[in-house]
């Protein structure tokens, strides 16, 4: 290895490297990375990382943060150092995530229909019918292809002995595609010496199994369906998004007011006047789709979509009221809910949870408070929640008090300590936690495109990896 | 493949508008950096202020301008124009609509006209009073232009001509042809002597000229001299001309007629039935005519059918409101 080399001084102590990988058996393309990494001189690794930043801003690869009167477009910061996925990890990843994925979907089914699960006592009744997610405008519909979750993001994490957990399940509106994509093109930019014959999955695909996706779910009978993405406009933090994966299917881009349900179907407005549209990618939140079937002040959905939806004039993915399957309380009954529909055991383990919502629960999470992560059931973003190790007294009995007022709002989980990837830092290469959040592809059957975004936490020591909490990303590398 | 194998993709009506108004705003950016320019250099001598009087008035912005300065100087109009962002008709507005229709339209331009949209964006966000200085207006105008300039030639060589390139072509050619008949106006009736006898000032007709782009090829047609029929028959009526009425006119003609019989796009016909008008009232007489019966009648004429023009686009093809979109039309 170089002296100056991009690993040199690099240490991540006990923590699973993604990159180093001691213990494991030598990998020929890993050996060969760990190479180039070793020759590429820090100032080199720190000049490219410059032109990436400003390439990103320019090309507006961007989310906006408003305050007040101003309007500032912030660049998710990219690490140019890959993250790397063998194709064994990969095999148990794409296989772990499609039985997941087969699981919520029939899940899904099951709690707006039957409720058989429910009857069998597996999961609590209350869980899922009180949730507030649970929607009863989906009540003994059945959509096409009996697929509800069409795209999922599902987030899983690496502990120190190299085992994935599942962290998370997005089952909703999940992000963060559109930076697989962008980065890997970033990478072929800035760094394509470093991928230079190496066999790596291609990312390119997401677009076209999309639209196959959106095609195969349309309404029976229409040979050339018409899909549209439906975002809430250009204002919106994921625009960027919006506008990359449209481009990608290559359709409309729209907004509510550009679509009108009339004579029972729904149109767009073109300038030929109105056309008919089949099925709906949607990026709106369900509470703003449909102001006649939820919320009546939205200004960004389409009066009636509901209604054609349950009759079958059109198809829209998610559907409505998946966010009861992604619930972080009925996450902990995730292994129960894979064996109970298929038979079969978790490919991919939880993270052991504890629910505070059960007297056991409450009781052991307080008593351990100072060595366990406790997070909020209803936020996202890594908002409201404690991380025990890293508290203070103070905010450890400042957190015991809220608890304790509202236990059920709350689930807590054993600290994992993140595997590292190396990181470009202000004080050169360091490990730095990561998570992976691969996205599966649900039509017929599911794809699962290879990799996935890894979200880096850029604070030394920090296990939040969220972009709201000082986190950036890597592009994540498949071997062949 | 037959042509119409490429022509059955549908065009979302609001992006239709948003392309029509980006090209629109881009196009006014250039036509501001040219008429600041030269009046610049007209007011250069010029203790009376009377050319940024007529800057302001041209653009119907006199009004807003004294609620905010008590001269018409140098200083204050570049400030009112080029840094003001609560001004609607300043240059920090147009890219500022600009980069939102470019935004909307995102899934539809080239990455490479977004990106350099992008950035000309911030390059004007980042001017500042000390850009603007009397030694430092000339330079801003030139990255003006030579920003807009890459846009149109980025523009040219990058975006799909499919039914949206129409229509963003039909906003570039309704914002050259008025903005056209608003630089003969500022200048016009300052230039045309007032006695008979009096001598022409060659050196502020060139200036009008160059304010256009039409100087050299000017000079190629009429080597004898300044005559103002001539000039004003330039700008108008010469098809060569790329920034002249008559040929923006043509142009629009043949977006709109591909648009009617190539998309089949019904709601083309009373923006044609219009522009017909438009282009005949111009055809039917000649420079003398005009210049006899009052240049001055006749360019507030032609502005006013262009922005019915606009209106009768965006509402019939573009889905916006009849009443919102005309108070919006006119800067």
């Amino acid at each position: 290895m170089g002296q100056d080399g991009v690993l040199a001084g690099y240490d991540p102590g006990a923590l699973f490297c993604e990159m180093l990988r001691p213990g494991q058996p030598p990998d020929a393309a890993l050996t060969l990375l760990h190479q180039r990494l070793g020759d590429l001189p820090i100032d080199s690794l720190r000049r490219r990382s410059a032109d990436a930043e400003r390439d990103l801003l320019e090309r507006g690869i961007t989310f906006t943060v408003y305050s007040d009167a101003t309007a500032i477009d912030r660049i998710l910061p990219f690490d140019l150092i890959p993250r790397v996925i063998t194709a064994e990890e990969w095999h148990t990843l794409e296989s772990g995530v499609t039985q997941r994925v087969r699981a919520l979907n029939l899940f899904l089914h099951d709690i707006y229909h039957d409720g058989k699960i429910l009857k069998d006592g597996v999961v609590p009744r209350e869980l899922v019918l009180g949730n507030a997610a649970y929607c009863q405008a989906m009540v003994d519909f059945t959509p096409p292809q009996k697929t509800y979750v069409h795209v999922c993001g599902i987030d899983i994490i690496r502990d120190d002995s190299g085992r994935y957990l599942v962290l998370e399940d997005n089952a909703r509106t999940p992000s963060g595609v559109a930076y697989v994509v962008e980065n890997r093109h970033m990478t072929l930019r800035v760094l394509s010496d470093l991928m230079a014959k190496l066999r790596v999955r291609s990312v390119d695909e997401y677009g076209l199994r999309l639209h196959q996706a959106m095609a195969e779910i349309a309404p029976g009978g229409i040979s050339d369906p018409q899909v549209v993405l439906l975002s809430p406009g250009i204002f919106n933090s994921a625009y960027f998004e919006h506008v990359f994966l449209a481009r990608e299917m290559g359709v409309p881009l729209v907004e509510g007011q550009d679509l009108i349900v009339e004579g029972g179907a729904v149109w767009m407005r073109t300038t030929a006047g109105l056309a008919p549209v089949h099925t709906i990618y949607r990026r709106l939140n369900d509470d703003f789709l449909d102001p006649d079937a939820f919320r009546p002040d939205s200004q960004l959905g389409v009066r009636g979509l509901i209604d054609a939806w349950r009759r079958g004039a059109v198809s829209i993915a998610n559907a409505v009221g998946t966010g009861v399957a992604d619930d972080k309380a009925v996450y902990a009954y995730m292994p129960r809910i894979i064996r109970y529909y298929l038979g079969e055991d978790a490919i991919l383990q939880n993270v052991d949870t504890r629910s505070c919502a059960e007297p056991e629960g409450l009781a052991y999470t307080l008593a351990h408070l100072h060595e366990l992560v406790v997070k909020p059931v209803a936020e996202s973003g890594g908002y409201g929640l404690l991380i025990g190790p890293h508290a203070s007294h103070a905010e450890l009995d400042e957190f015991r008090e809220k608890l304790k007022a509202n236990p059920a709002n709350y689930i807590s989980q054993p600290m994992i300590k993140l595997s590292v990837s190396p990181t470009l830092c202000d004080d050169g290469v360091k490990p730095r936690h990561i998570d992976l959040r691969p996205f599966a592809i649900t039509g017929r059957d599911t794809w699962v495109l290879p990799g996935g975004l890894t979200r880096v936490a850029l604070r030394a020591g920090s296990l939040v990896v969220n972009s709201s909490q000082g986190g950036g990303s890597k592009d994540t590398w498949v071997l062949e | 493949m037959s042509e119409t194998d490429f022509v059955s993709k549908h065009l979302i009506a609001r992006h239709a508008g948003s392309a029509l108004w980006l090209a629109r705003y881009m196009e006014r950016i250039e036509n501001l950096a040219r008429l600041l320019d030269v009046s610049k250099t007209f007011a250069r001598d010029d203790e009376s202020h009377g050319n940024w009087l007529s800057l302001l008035r041209i653009n119907g912005d006199a009004d807003a301008f004294f609620a905010s300065n008590a001269i018409a100087d140098a200083t204050n109009v570049a400030r009112f124009y080029l840094l003001d962002g609560d001004n609607p008709t300043s240059v920090q507005s147009a890219i500022r609509y600009a980069r939102e229709s470019a935004r909307t339209l995102r899934a539809l331009i080239s990455t490479e006209m977004w990106l350099q949209i992008n950035v000309f964006h911030g390059r004007i966000r980042a001017l500042t009073e000390a850009d603007i200085s009397p030694e430092g207006v000339s330079g801003v105008c030139a990255m003006l232009k030579e920003g807009v300039q890459s846009h149109t030639g980025i523009t040219e060589g990058t975006f799909y001509r499919d039914q949206c390139w129409h229509f963003y072509m039909m906003g570039r050619h309704i914002e050259r042809a008025d903005q056209i008949t608003r630089l003969i106006d500022t200048k016009f009736n300052a230039l045309m002597p007032k006695a008979a006898d009096a001598a022409i000032d060659a050196g502020e007709w060139n200036e009008l000229l160059r304010a256009a782009a039409g100087y050299h090829a000017y000079r190629r047609e009429y080597p004898h001299g300044y005559r103002p029929p001539e000039v004003a028959g330039f700008l108008l009526l010469n098809t060569a001309f790329p920034r002249s009425a008559g040929l923006s006119l043509a142009q629009l003609d043949w977006h709109l007629t591909t648009l009617r019989s190539r998309y089949h796009l019904r709601g083309c016909t009373p923006a044609l039935a219009r522009l017909d008008e438009l282009q005949s009232m111009l055809a039917a007489q000649t420079v003398e005519e005009i210049l006899r019966r009052g240049l001055s009648q006749f360019l507030d004429w032609m502005q006013r059918e262009l922005g019915a023009l606009h209106n009768d686009i965006m509402t019939r093809l573009c889905g916006a409101p009849v009443a919102a979109e005309q108070e919006q039309t006119q800067s």
